[in-house]
């Protein structure tokens, strides 16, 4: 018994203590790692990918997947900064706008013409890219000044970063919608056996249909925020967005297969890989050794690998061990 | 196409479109497009323009082959566009003697050409590694090198782009044979081996039967970890001759370029191709109609002056009808 919760507790939190453990180390080692800047700097960029992880987590918790999110923040910054001059609430509708426009795209194949999420948001994913390039007229759209829409992507608030704070609020909703609703518990039980959760009168379409919608609004906050943090609409950034969070999502120890899956832990798995990065920039800072940013996506690889193994080798043990009782 | 005849005469007395669209519709769009651009467009029927719409999907084709036989077991391969990436930047660094110097130019080219072939291959034989002795899913396993692969094709090369003229070495991209490019010999050679191997040998049904249930295809002895490992080492051989193609055309190799995306349009080729993606049903002559029929379309939409990006829309469109047509029909048959 006791053997078995180890095992099930470092699946699930082993995420929080390795990065707990890299913060500890940078603490250590780098002078300014803790300081106010850095911090403000790591939460300020990373504050995106957040968002666009929390949508793919909801999304592979009901057994999907959503190979959109990167073009749609593409797309939904080319639009935040087209309205950008309306006003800082118009740009921010528009951008998070044009990310529920796909995302009810995304919905309606998947739900109603009944495409494999994989196929169908792979196309959305093209669909978008290209939205946003011809919006964009294939460059930087350059986002108004005078609007005030810049602030929500670089002002602080309360001492933090806005996107900091629009991240976390965006964690929080999602933390309680997941555990105290009964849409999020269902999001749960179709991700886990989506015939049985059909049988038991639970609206499976609706609740397939929400995520979907909601990956695509989250995604568009991101592009608002990216357009708004970096000063211009960009069709072409976002190329690999998808990719992270779901490495993200997988390294928070969410299951591809659906069922299983936390808020928090894809969170932490957001920081992990966005500290991680971090901490090879102050290492690179230090002299000792001189790693280009090339190594970043191999060490980014490799630490993937490790992650996925290790889970890979928990959940049998945790098979094992279970059969064992 | 894998229903046996009896099967075929029993469902298909009364004419069923949604399943005659499933079966046909791909090569029906293929020569409807080709008729739309014989009335339409300019210089349409030309051996020029026969040869850039060949050349541009041959390597895509030829990276789509490994990812049929990959998605035939169920499973998927992201990362073919860095596996090119990786054979790009080791090849001309063969050739071009930085690694070490070889005198005869055709021996080093030779050297490139196997060695970096085989490195993709071992990249490849990795995934498989993962997924069958790791039980790591498909998805997951192969991101890895997507998200390294490139990395370590750029740290070979410092990110620096290599330029050559080694014509010994392009001519596997420039050359030609009787007037075919030397490309399109490989693409059809690769489909045809594919194709043939898929149907009549024991190797290639127990890649179908794999896919159609994989514990199944164990209980009845089939060794589906290694047939596993070796479907995702030749789509990684694939990837890897993709790769030296590229880079013979373009007479120059940039790791950040080489391969980029190739993922996705491999998929979609497969996908509008008529293979099922939760595998079990594979038709590779079918992926070749899928990826010719996704080049004609941008084709025809570039020769009439619609832009590259509304072009993207157009392709997206037509996955989703490919894929929702062959769905229907399924659910008709």
């Amino acid at each position: 018994m006791t053997r078995t919760r180890w095992i099930s507790l470092l699946g699930r939190y082993g995420v929080v203590v390795a990065l707990l453990l890299l913060v500890l180390f940078g603490w250590l080692r780098y002078d300014y790692f803790l300081g106010f800047f850095n911090i403000s700097s790591v939460l300020r960029y990373n504050s995106m990918f957040a968002l666009v992880a929390l949508g793919m987590c909801f999304v592979i918790m009901t057994g999907g997947i959503d190979l959109s999110v990167g073009s749609t923040a593409a797309l939904g910054s080319v639009v935040a900064a087209l309205f950008s001059p309306q006003g800082v609430w118009i740009g921010l509708g528009a951008g998070v706008g044009a990310g529920l426009c796909v995302g009810l795209v995304n919905a309606a194949l998947v739900t109603r013409l009944k495409i494999m999420p994989f196929i169908a948001t792979l196309a959305t994913m093209l669909a978008a890219s290209g939205t946003a390039l011809l919006l964009a007229d294939n460059q930087s759209v350059s986002v108004s000044y005078d609007s005030g829409f810049t602030s929500i992507g670089q002002d602080n608030s309360f001492g933090f970063p806005i996107p900091a704070w629009i991240a976390l609020a965006a964690y929080i909703a999602g933390w309680i919608i997941l555990n105290f609703t009964s849409t999020g518990r269902g999001v749960l039980a179709v991700g886990g056996n989506e015939d049985a959760t059909r049988m038991m009168g639970l609206p499976v379409g609706r609740i397939k249909f929400l995520v979907y919608f909601a990956s695509g609004g989250l995604a568009g906050l991101a592009g608002v925020i990216l357009a708004s943090q970096f000063g211009a609409g960009q069709p072409i950034e976002g190329v690999g967005w998808e990719l992270f969070a779901i490495a993200a999502v997988v390294v928070g120890g969410t299951l591809l297969t659906g069922g299983v899956g936390s808020v928090g832990a894809t969170l932490a798995g957001v920081l992990l890989l966005g500290i991680l990065f971090n901490v090879l920039n102050f290492e690179n800072g230090k002299g000792w050794i001189s790693l280009s940013a090339y190594w970043q996506s191999v060490i980014r690889g490799l630490f993937l690998l490790i992650v996925v193994v290790l889970q890979a080798k928990l959940a049998a043990r945790g098979n094992a061990a279970v059969r064992d009782h | 196409m894998t229903d046996t005849p009896q099967m075929a005469r029993t469902t298909a007395r009364r004419f069923d479109p949604f399943d005659f669209l499933a079966r046909y519709g791909t090569l029906i769009a293929l020569l409807l497009l080709i008729l739309f651009n014989l009335a339409f467009t300019r210089n349409f029927a030309t051996i020029q323009t026969l040869n850039v719409n060949l050349t541009q999907v041959c390597t895509i084709v030829i990276v789509a082959v490994g990812m049929t036989l990959v998605i035939a077991t169920g499973g998927i391969d992201l990362s073919v566009g860095s596996l090119m990436a990786i054979s790009g930047a080791l090849a001309p660094m063969i050739f071009l003697g930085k690694i070490m110097p070889i005198g005869n130019i055709y021996l080093a080219v030779a050297a490139a050409m196997l060695v970096s072939i085989a490195v993709a291959g071992l990249f490849g034989l990795f995934n498989g590694w993962l997924i069958s002795a790791f039980r790591i899913q498909p998805i997951v396993a192969t991101l890895v090198l997507f998200i390294a692969g490139r990395g370590i094709a750029q740290v070979m090369t410092n990110g620096n782009l290599q330029t050559f003229r080694v014509p010994q070495f392009q001519f596997i991209g420039l050359g030609r044979v009787l007037g075919i490019p030397v490309q399109v010999i490989l693409m059809l050679l690769i489909v045809l081996a594919a194709a043939w191997m898929l149907k009549r040998t024991v190797f290639g049904r127990q890649i179908i039967a794999i896919g159609g249930n994989e514990r199944a295809a164990e209980l009845s002895g089939i060794a589906v970890a290694r047939v596993k490992l070796l479907v995702y080492a030749i789509s990684g051989l694939c990837a890897g001759l993709a790769g030296l193609v590229v880079i013979a055309i373009n007479s120059s190799s940039d790791a950040n370029l080489v391969g980029l995306g190739m993922e996705l349009d491999a998929i979609a080729a497969v996908a509008v191709g008529g293979t099922l993606l939760s595998g079990g049903k594979a038709t590779i002559i079918g992926t070749l109609i899928g990826a010719m029929t996704i080049q004609l379309v941008r084709y025809t939409l570039l020769a009439n002056g619609v832009p590259d990006a509304a072009a993207l829309v157009v392709k997206a469109g037509i996955i989703i009808l490919a894929v929702w047509i062959q769905q229907q029909g399924r659910a008709h048959a």
